[in-house]
This record gives structure tokens, C-alpha cells and sequence, in this order.
């Protein structure tokens, strides 16, 4: 294929979405509700074909980089939409394009009765366009843009049933956490600009090393490396998108949102758009151990700290959830070590079983007529057969079972984290390890307690809901009902993501870690951070790995944490019961999150409503408000009505000003040219 | 005979122009008035041949004909272009409402086709004496123009003070020119610049003739202090007048600088920039804040459109060939803003009832979100928001002036359009948060609907695009000034 034909291959992926987004999101009421749904899967199901032509293209060694469209050019600085089309693109690019596919299929069921039917598959369309901008962009302009887009898109998505008070807190939540993260983002791509002279990728990533060792005095008297900070700044955007601690907090509120859309943006493509994001920058954070330990330390506290209060909750999503913000954590902490490529594989595994969970959680949602609360449910494995079948495929990829992908992407992790050797890697070897056991007890706990055991929506002793999917919906089964399996397009996408759950990582895990295929794109400074090369000399083969690993501590941990889950909420449900009862510190600290809800209400929200109200008082309604706005506006109105007066309406009052114009010009400029001649 | 045909070639579209307004004269005389409407496809018909006739003899280089007295070089043609164009979208937004008013006569449009002739010449005038001819037949017929509604009272007294302090004015500039014309003996416009470049003439002669013609011209834009015309005019007369006073003509008087200041008067640069520096400053200042105390729209606007001409004399000022780009650029989007802005009024106004206060816009978005919406986009224009074509124009000119390094003059302007933007977005504050005072429906035809949607989204794409634009206006003044 030329390049020409290539190129327009690559508007296409992004337009087609964009394209049908806008027609269905414009048009409104009067296009047909089928109509909605077919233009936008026509739209992601053409992207998703193209990604596939382009994935095959890029491996026989076609990589695009270049400029489609000069925006603007200010002085030296050029900013301009291009493309950056390498191995790592075309990746993201078919998993974002796959998992949109499934997500708009299902969507069909899961929004069937919903009035703002339109409205949703317009913007999941639009939030295919922004990801897909995002992660082909090759320059950092084009990314901040995809960037904001794919948070705005979040947002809507998150507020879409915005007549419920939750959905907006949420929303408001999830838009103000992440403006911390944008904030650091933003000056981080300021930096780049400033020393870098350039926003595009290439010049950066050719210049970073001779940024190695500038130093600059933010605070006087102490001397910070200019590459270490770019690198924070960026990666706290990354904490923001990815929901790092302490940024993680909007993304259990999230789940406000309707469950495509937790699938979709909150569990496989966006929030992993920070990892996307250091992966890509890995010339620059290879340069910085200490911006490389940062990642390390934060991505461990998540790992571990998310994945405990993931055993606690009884909502179904927020169970998933919390797995997300862990898994978020172990693929951070792939990053802080050096280990680029099994975070990206990590990324991509996740991608499909956490879409493949939630998706099922919906479907679960569905079948119980919007009730979420998992002391509700029971016993399902016998009315919804696939849904049963495919969540136990995705719960086993994510606690790690050796052939499944999850198993190699995590195991990987693990691995990496314990040859590494930088600051905090120890702390980190032991966050993932715990991990693995916080990670199959509870996602065993949920499944048990899902699928397993007594029927116990038969009781219909609770007639309180902790949460709700539908505000349109009577929540709960009715006395007679029994839960109920979805139509073809939920349980569809359930089966083809079970594919990929089951199989992906035993074929991908040689060519994406150990093989060629990052070569050019992810860069490791092998000489300080071995790890990769490491990893490599102990590999001997995908089967090798997973049977080596039968006798390996992760899997005897996960092992340990299915079973114990499966005596507790099996056989002994009383002993949970009585462990919440004695340990009630934990308990508390568990149910508050740590407290940074509280925290963050309290101090920030509290503090700076506080300061606000101080300030509008003092400094406001005072001194801005009365002293410069009105008083200015004062004047300024006294002026106008002064000058205005000056308008009198009479001819010779006009004719007046235009001759006294003239004269005093006039006597200005020979007087002028008088005193120039002397 | 060579001579007449290559003269008559140069001057082929204000012929046209000229013997078709004269054609609908006639035919106005005999046609029924129920069939009128040809009159108005007729002036349209006039306008497009005059645009195919000036694409068909374009070239990309400069030629002079009548003993030098007329140029055709590129700006003339874009400048063109663009007032028919303008003069076009003009006669679509007009229609219903002079009609509805009993002005839908062969004298309005024989009488707009005859301003645009006047304002052919004067874009393509290389002679005092054309220059100073074109400008009269457009004042004239702009004069009666504004008093088309003869039995309206205050039309009647916007003309008489149009009419006299527009004399006053003409007076001034060929005071001016004559002045000129005894310092270096020439009426001609290369000859007058050559003339100053070579040798030492009477200083303040040329100075008191400069200042002269810099207040006429300063007149025709309606710079301070010569602006006083300005919102009588705009509110006295028929919104549809206002529209093209308002609009296509200072198209015409850009030229009119270009070619006095630029192109005849280059030597005096220094001289005429620091006028130009006064009447800029103090043109933003009494612009926008004046405009902040009115009540009615139409005068708002005039007030809006002086201190939109004190930015444009930022560009002139500059005295580059970018600066004079910059303001070119920046005289089209003033103009397809301002017809943004006057059609909606236009578009709003009923028959007995003109939509020209402020509170008239209360609530629109209530009662057509779509119309509400475009004047969002015409007021983002205006107030300089990004990315509309406004921000790109204010943004030009403040450029070329820093390149000519008026650092504080240029933090002035930034300053003062942010006092500007608060009355254009009052009026977004007045479309989306206040109650609508009438309630009925917006009922118009299908061609201003369309015209004036493309027209207001322009703003919005050119600004998103403004290259094409700006590659234009620097074809046209780089290829004519050199």
C-alpha cells in the first residue's frame, strides 16, 4: 500500500467515529433511535477495520510520522495535528477501537429504554475520536488536546443522568481531581516547550539527553534537575487521568456513570491514558531514576492500598472498581521499573478482562432490573449461563491464573519489580505480591457471593438500595421474578472478550516483551535500569512460564485467596461477620477510604470554600467588587454618561468638534515639524 | 485606439455597474409593482456579472490606464470582490425589511449601485481627482439613501447632519489635496510620491495638507475626533441603510487610506503615524466606553464600530506592508461581523417594529436558540474571543504594531477591548439568561436564514482557517504596494 492511501487510512480511523458523532449528537430527536445506534457502530466498526489494516501495515515496518495540518505558527513555535503511527499506536489503537466496538454493541441492550439514547452513543463516538486523537498524536499539543477531550467526554458520561444529585457530585468530582492533574500536566508540557524549543515527540526525545544535566533554582537555594521535573509534572497528570493515589478519588464516583461507559472509559482505555502516556515518554523518564522511583512508590501505595478496599464494598461496580484503581497501580508500577513494555502489555490484558468484568457486572445489573447490591444477588449462575461463564474467565485472567492473560501480564510485573533495584523497588515487590492474595479474595468474593450460594434476592428482606443504575427503573426483582439472561448484543461482546481474556497474553507476551516489537518506540537505558534485559535471560517460552509458576509464591497467594474467600462467604459466612465486628478500626479506616474523601472534603472543599468566602467578603465584595469592579464600572459609567452627554445631537456641536479636531492636529504637527527643524 | 480599449478593459466592472443601475432605473419605470422582485434579481444579476468580469481581467500585477488616473492592481480587484459580495449579502438581509416599509423601490437599488460604483472608483482611484470623485457619488447617493424614508422625521434629520458635516468633511480632504498639490505640483498619486521622495518641499504646507486629508479620511471611518456622525446616523437611519453605511463602504474607505497614505504619502509616514496614534487611542477609549452606556443596539454598534476603527488605524499605523495586510484583514472581518450583527436586527423586526434596543434581544435563545446562537458567534467575533475571526484580526493588528514596536500602545488596546468585551457579552447574557419580552415567533425568509447562518459561521470557520484570508489580503497589498 503507497503512503498516500496509507495516510488517509490514518484521518479516516479518527474521522469515521468523529463523523458519525456528530451527526447523531446534531440531529438529535429526529434521527431514528436505530439509526443512532447503527451510524455510530458503522463509524468504530470502520475505525476498528482500518486499525486492523494499519496494525498489519506497521508490522511489516511501516512507521508514520508526520504533519497533517499546520494549526498555527507563532514566532519560532509551530503547533500542529500530526500522527504518530508506530507498533505502540497501532496497538492502542486496535484495543481502543475493539473494546469501543464491544462497548457500542452492548450498549444497544443496556440503554434500550433510556431517553437520552442518542446522547450516549454520540458521545461514546466522540470519546472513540478524542482517545484515538490521544494516543496517535506526535506532539504534545494533540495529546494535551485528546487529553481534555477524552476528560470531557468522562465527565458528560459520568453527569449523563444528570437529574441525580450523586451523577453531578460525581461529575464535579471526577472534573476537579483531575484539574489538579491537568495543572501539573500543563506545566510539565510548558517546561518541554521552554527548554525544548519544540512540542513534537522526535525533537524531544533527541534532545532529552542533552537536558540530562541542566539544573534549575525554582526555590532559591536548591537546584532541581529540568528533566526530573518535566517528568513529575507530567506524571502527575498521568496520577490524575490514571487515578493514582492521592488523584484516585474520583474514580470509585465514577461509577455514577451507566456501566458501558465504566467499561469503556473507566476501566480499559482512558484512565490507562497516563500509562499510555509515560510509556510514550520513556526517553525522558529514563533519564531520571528519581522521577522513576516517584512512579515506583506511588504505583505501589495504589496496588496495594485501592486493592484491600475493594474487599469491603457491596456494590458490584465499585467491587470492579477498586480493582481497576489497583490494577491501575501494578501497571504504574511496571512503569517506575523501567519495565515499559509489560506495563503496556498489562495495559492491554486489562483492557480486555476488565472490560469483559464490567460488561458482565451490567449484565448482571440487568438481569437483577437494577439492583447492584451483591448481599442481593446469588446463586445467578443458573439464569444468566454466559454471563456466568465469561465473568468467571475475566475474574480468573485478573487474579492471575497461569495461561490466561492476565497471568502473564501481572506475573511479568511481579517479576520486574523484584530485579529491580532502585529506590522504593523493594517496598514495591512487596505491594504486588500482597497484591495477587487482596486481589483473588475479593474478586472471588464477588463472584461467590454473584454467581454461588443461597438465591437470596428469593428473601426480598432489603428493601433499602445502596446504589442504582437507572433512575427510570423500579429497582429490584419483583416478588415472583427470577433474574433473566440478556438478548444477543450484551451477551456478543461478553463472548468475544472472553476471547482475547483467555488467550491474548499467551500469544503476545513473547513478540511484546521479549521480542522486537517495541524496538524504536520504547526506549530503556539498559545499562541503569537491566530490568527488561533481566526479565529476558530468565524467559524460556509462554508455556514454560505458566508451568513454572504452578509452584511459583503469586500463584500459591492467589490460590490461597480464592480459597479462603470461598470459605468465607461459602461455608462460613459468619466469620467475615465476625471479623467486621472485632476489628472495628480497620473496618472504619477501610469504610472511609483512608479518609481521603473526608480529607479532601474537609480541608480542600471546606478550606477553600472558607478562603472563598473570606475573599469574596473581604477581598470581593470589598475591595475587587467595590473599590475596582464597581468603582471602576462607576467610573466608567460616570464617563460614559459624561461623554455621551457630549453627543448632544446638534449639528454645529459636531461641526465644532470635527473643526477644533483639525486645529488642534494641526497646530500639534506644525509645531512639531518647527521644533524637528531646529 | 490601443489606448481607449486597454482604458476601457481597466475600467470595465464600474462601467457595467454604472449602465446596469441606469437599466434598472428604466425598467423600474415600467414594471408592476407585484413584480418587483425582479428589480432586486436584477441588482443581484449586476453585481454578479461585475464579479465575473473582475475575475476574468485579474491579473497578479499592476496597470494603469486614463493617463494614469485609474489603477487595476490586486487590491483593487479583492477589495472588489469583496464589496460585491458584501453589497449582495446587504441587498438579501434588506429585502423584507424595506419592503414591509415601503422603500422596495428601483430607487434603492439604482441608488445602492450607484454607491458601489463610487466605491469601485475609489478602490481603484490613482488621482486626486478620481478618488475625490468616487467619494462624492458614493456620499451622494449614500446621503439619499439615508433619507429614502421620507416621511420618518429622524431619517430626515440623520441625512440633513450626514449631508452637512460629510460636505464639511469633503471640504477639508480637498483643502488637503490642494494643499498637496501646491507643495509638489502633481495631483496624480505615484507622481505626488515620487515627488516627495526627491526633493525638500514646503514642510508645513505639506504638513497642514496632511492634516487635512488625514481628517477627511478620518471622517469616512468615523475616527475620533470626527466620529460624531457616526451613531446619529447609524440610529437615525432604516437598519437596512445602517447595514450598508455601516458595512460595505468602509471597505471603500480603506482603500481610500491605502491609497492616499500608503501609497501617495509613505515619506510623511512619521508624520501622519502620530496622528493616526492619537485618533486610534482615543477611538478605542470613547468607543468602547461610550458604547457601554447605551440602551439601543444600533447606536452600540456605532460605538462598537469606532473603536473597532481605532484598531484598524493600529494596523495602518504601523506603516508596513504587514501593518497594511494586517488592517486589510482586519477591515473585511469588521465588515462581515458588522453584517452579521445589523442582519439579525434586520432578521428580528417586523413590520412596525424595528428590534433595535437592547432589551429586544431578551430571551432570544428561548425563542430560537439557533439565531440566539449565531449572534453568540457574531458577539465572540466582535468582543475578540478566540477562535473567532475577530481574535484573528484584533490579533493581526496588535502584531503589526508590536513589530513597529508600540509595546504600550498595544497593552492600551488589549486593555481597553477587554472593557469592550463586557457590552458584547452583555448581549449574550441579555439572548441566554433573560426572559423574552415578546414571545412570538421569529418568522423570516428562507434565503436571509441561510445567508445569515453561512454568514455568522463564517466568522467561526475563518477563524479557525484564517490563512486563506490572510494569505489574500497579503497577495493584495504586497503585489500593489511594491
Amino acid at each position: 500500500m503507497n503512503n498516500i492511501s496509507m495516510q488517509t487510512i490514518y484521518l479516516l480511523i479518527p474521522l469515521l467515529p468523529l463523523i458519525a458523532a456528530a451527526i447523531v449528537g446534531i440531529s438529535g430527536k429526529v434521527l431514528p433511535r436505530s439509526l443512532a445506534h447503527v451510524l455510530t457502530i458503522l463509524g468504530v466498526g470502520g475505525a476498528f477495520g482500518l486499525s486492523v489494516l494499519v496494525f498489519l501495515d506497521v508490522m511489516k515496518g511501516h512507521i508514520f510520522n508526520g504533519t497533517v495540518y499546520t494549526w498555527m505558527t507563532t514566532g519560532d513555535y509551530t503547533f500542529e495535528v500530526g500522527f504518530l503511527v508506530d507498533q505502540l499506536t497501532a496497538m492502542m489503537m486496535l484495543v481502543v477501537t475493539f473494546v469501543s466496538l464491544m462497548v457500542h454493541i452492548y450498549t444497544i441492550g443496556y440503554m434500550h429504554d433510556d431517553p437520552g439514547y442518542r446522547r450516549f452513543f454520540s458521545y461514546i463516538s466522540l470519546f472513540t475520536f478524542s482517545m484515538l486523537m490521544l494516543v496517535m498524536s506526535n506532539n504534545f499539543m494533540q495529546l494535551f488536546f485528546g487529553w481534555e477531550a477524552v476528560g470531557l467526554v468522562s465527565y458528560l458520561l459520568i453527569g449523563f443522568w444528570f437529574t441525580r444529585p450523586t451523577a453531578i457530585y460525581a461529575n464535579l468530582k471526577a472534573f476537579l481531581v483531575n484539574r489538579v492533574g491537568d495543572f501539573g500536566f500543563l506545566l510539565g508540557i510548558g517546561m518541554v516547550l521552554f527548554f525544548f524549543g519544540s512540542l513534537d515527540y522526535a525533537t524531544v526525545f533527541q534532545r532529552a539527553p542533552e537536558l540530562a544535566d541542566i539544573w534549575v533554582s525554582v526555590v532559591p537555594g536548591t537546584q532541581w534537575s529540568v528533566i526530573t521535573m518535566i517528568c513529575i509534572l507530567l506524571f502527575i497528570g498521568a496520577m490524575g487521568k490514571s487515578a493514582q493515589v492521592p488523584l484516585h478519588v474520583w474514580l470509585p464516583d465514577s461509577m455514577e456513570g451507566p456501566t458501558p461507559i465504566s467499561a469503556l472509559i473507566h476501566a480499559a482505555t482512558m484512565v490507562t491514558a497516563g500509562i499510555f502516556m509515560v510509556a510514550r515518554m520513556s526517553p525522558l523518564f529514563e533519564i531520571s531514576t528519581t522521577a522513576l522511583s516517584t512512579v515506583l512508590v506511588i504505583g505501589s501505595i495504589t496496588a496495594l492500598f485501592m486493592g484491600f478496599l475493594g474487599i469491603i464494598q457491596n456494590d458490584i461496580k465499585r467491587v470492579v472498581a477498586y480493582s481497576t484503581l489497583s490494577q491501575l497501580g501494578y501497571m504504574t508500577v511496571a512503569l517506575g521499573v523501567s519495565a515499559y513494555s509489560v506495563a503496556i502489555f498489562h495495559l492491554m490484558t486489562h483492557a480486555f478482562f476488565k472490560a469483559l468484568l464490567f460488561l458482565g457486572a451490567g449484565s448482571v445489573i440487568m438481569g437483577m432490573h437494577h439492583d447492584q447490591d451483591i448481599r442481593n444477588m446469588g446463586g445467578l449462575r443458573k439464569y444468566m449461563k454466559i454471563t456466568w461463564i465469561t465473568s468467571l474467565i475475566g475474574s480468573l485472567a485478573l487474579i492471575g491464573t497461569p495461561f490466561l492473560s492476565g497471568f502473564y501480564s501481572k506475573d511479568s510485573i511481579i517479576e520486574a519489580a523484584k530485579m529491580s533495584h532502585i529506590p522504593g523497588s523493594g517496598f514495591a515487590y512487596f505491594a504486588v505480591l500482597a497484591g495477587v492474595f487482596v486481589t483473588a479474595f475479593y474478586s472471588f468474593r464477588m463472584y461467590f457471593l454473584v454467581f454461588h450460594g443461597k438465591e437470596r434476592w428469593m428473601e426480598k428482606k432489603h428493601d433499602h438500595h445502596h446504589a442504582h443504575d437507572d433512575h427510570d427503573h423500579h429497582h429490584g426483582l419483583a416478588p415472583n421474578e427470577v433474574p433473566h439472561e440478556q438478548s444477543w448484543v450484551v451477551t456478543l461482546p461478553l463472548v468475544l472478550l472472553a476471547i482475547p481474556s483467555l488467550a491474548i497474553g499467551y500469544f503476545a507476551i513473547e513478540p511484546m516483551l521479549f521480542g522486537h516489537f517495541f524496538d524504536g518506540v520504547i526506549f530503556v537505558n539498559e545499562s541503569v535500569h537491566p530490568v527488561m534485559h533481566e526479565l529476558k535471560e530468565d524467559f524460556h517460552g509462554a508455556q514454560a512460564m505458566a508451568l513454572h509458576s504452578l509452584t511459583s509464591l503469586p500463584f500459591i497467594l492467589a490460590l490461597s485467596g480464592v480459597v479462603l474467600s470461598w470459605f468465607f462467604y461459602m461455608k462460613r459466612p459468619d466469620i467475615p461477620a465476625y471479623i467486621k465486628s472485632k476489628c472495628s478500626l480497620i473496618m472504619y479506616v477501610l469504610e472511609n477510604k483512608y479518609g481521603f474523601d473526608s480529607f479532601n472534603e474537609k480541608i480542600f472543599a471546606g478550606g477553600s470554600r472558607f478562603i472563598g468566602s473570606k475573599l469574596w467578603k473581604i477581598g470581593d465584595v470589598q475591595l475587587i467588587d467595590g473599590l475596582l469592579v464597581n468603582g471602576t464600572a462607576n467610573l466608567i459609567g460616570r464617563i460614559a454618561q459624561r461623554v455621551r452627554r457630549l453627543q448632544s445631537g446638534l449639528i454645529y456641536h459636531y461641526a465644532f468638534a470635527m473643526i477644533i479636531g483639525v486645529f488642534l492636529l494641526l497646530s500639534l504637527f506644525l509645531l512639531l515639524s518647527l521644533f524637528m527643524k531646529v | 485606439m490601443n489606448g481607449i480599449q486597454t482604458d476601457v478593459i481597466a475600467a470595465l466592472p464600474e462601467i457595467f455597474v454604472l449602465s446596469m443601475a441606469m437599466f434598472i432605473l428604466l425598467v423600474d419605470l415600467f414594471i408592476k409593482p407585484a413584480n418587483r422582485i425582479a428589480i432586486f434579481m436584477l441588482a443581484q444579476l449586476t453585481l454578479l456579472g461585475a464579479a465575473f468580469i473582475t475575475m476574468t481581467t485579474h491579473v497578479a500585477s499592476v496597470t494603469y490606464s486614463f493617463s494614469g488616473m485609474f489603477v487595476d492592481d490586486p487590491m483593487s480587484d479583492v477589495l472588489k470582490l469583496m464589496i460585491y459580495l458584501t453589497t449582495a449579502i446587504v441587498l438579501v438581509y434588506t429585502r423584507t425589511y424595506i419592503s414591509l416599509r415601503g422603500m422596495f423601490r428601483g430607487e434603492f437599488y439604482a441608488l445602492v449601485l450607484f454607491a458601489v460604483a463610487g466605491m469601485m472608483i475609489m478602490v481603484s482611484g490613482q488621482h486626486f481627482l478620481t478618488l475625490y470623485m468616487g467619494l462624492e457619488l458614493l456620499s451622494l447617493c449614500l446621503y439619499a439613501l439615508v433619507a429614502m424614508d421620507r416621511d420618518n422625521a429622524r431619517a430626515a434629520e440623520a441625512a440633513m447632519k450626514y449631508f452637512v458635516l460629510g460636505a464639511l468633511a469633503s471640504g477639508m480632504l480637498l483643502y488637503g489635496m490642494s494643499m498637496l498639490y501646491g507643495a509638489t505640483g502633481s495631483l496624480n498619486i505615484s507622481e505626488v510620491g515620487s515627488s516627495l521622495l526627491n526633493g525638500v518641499q514646503n514642510r508645513p504646507v505639506l504638513i497642514l495638507g496632511l492634516v487635512f486629508i488625514v481628517a477627511g479620511l478620518a471622517f469616512k471611518l468615523g475616527a475620533v475626533p470626527f466620529q460624531m456622525w457616526v451613531p446619529d446616523v447609524y440610529e437615525g437611519s432604516p437598519t437596512a441603510v445602517t447595514l450598508f453605511i455601516g458595512s460595505v463602504t468602509k471597505l471603500a474607505a480603506f482603500a481610500l487610506v491605502i491609497r492616499l497614505l500608503a501609497q501617495g504619502l509613505f515619506v510623511l509616514a512619521i508624520d501622519w503615524q502620530g496622528m493616526l496614534i492619537i485618533m486610534a487611542v482615543l477611538s478605542i477609549v470613547i468607543g468602547n466606553i461610550t458604547a457601554i452606556a447605551q440602551t439601543s443596539l444600533k447606536r452600540m454598534f456605532a460605538y462598537s464600530t469606532i473603536s473597532h476603527v481605532g484598531f484598524l488605524l493600529y494596523g495602518i499605523m504601523s506603516a508596513s506592508v504587514n501593518g497594511f495586510a494586517s488592517a486589510m484583514f482586519y477591515i473585511v472581518s469588521y465588515v462581515l461581523m458588522t453584517l452579521a450583527g445589523f442582519g439579525m436586527i434586520l432578521l428580528l423586526s417586523r413590520k412596525g417594529f424595528e428590534a433595535d434596543q437592547l432589551d429586544d434581544l431578551k430571551g432570544l435563545n428561548q425563542r430560537n436558540p439557533w439565531y440566539a446562537f449565531l449572534m453568540l458567534i457574531t458577539m465572540f467575533s466582535m468582543a475578540g474571543v478566540p477562535p473567532t475571526l475577530g481574535f484573528y484580526a484584533k490579533f493581526a493588528v496588535l502584531q503589526a504594531a508590536l513589530q513597529a514596536g508600540m509595546i504600550w500602545l498595544v497593552v492600551f488596546a488589549v486593555l481597553m477591548a477587554v472593557i469592550g468585551a463586557f457590552y458584547y457579552l452583555r448581549i449574550v447574557k441579555i439572548m441566554y439568561f433573560d426572559e423574552p419580552k415578546d414571545k412570538s415567533v421569529i418568522k423570516t425568509t428562507t434565503e436571509m436564514h441561510w445567508v445569515l447562518s453561512l454568514n455568522a459561521l463564517a466568522l467561526l470557520a475563518l477563524g479557525l482557517m484564517p490563512q486563506s484570508l490572510m494569505n489574500l489580503c497579503a497577495y493584495a497589498i504586497t503585489l500593489s504596494l511594491s
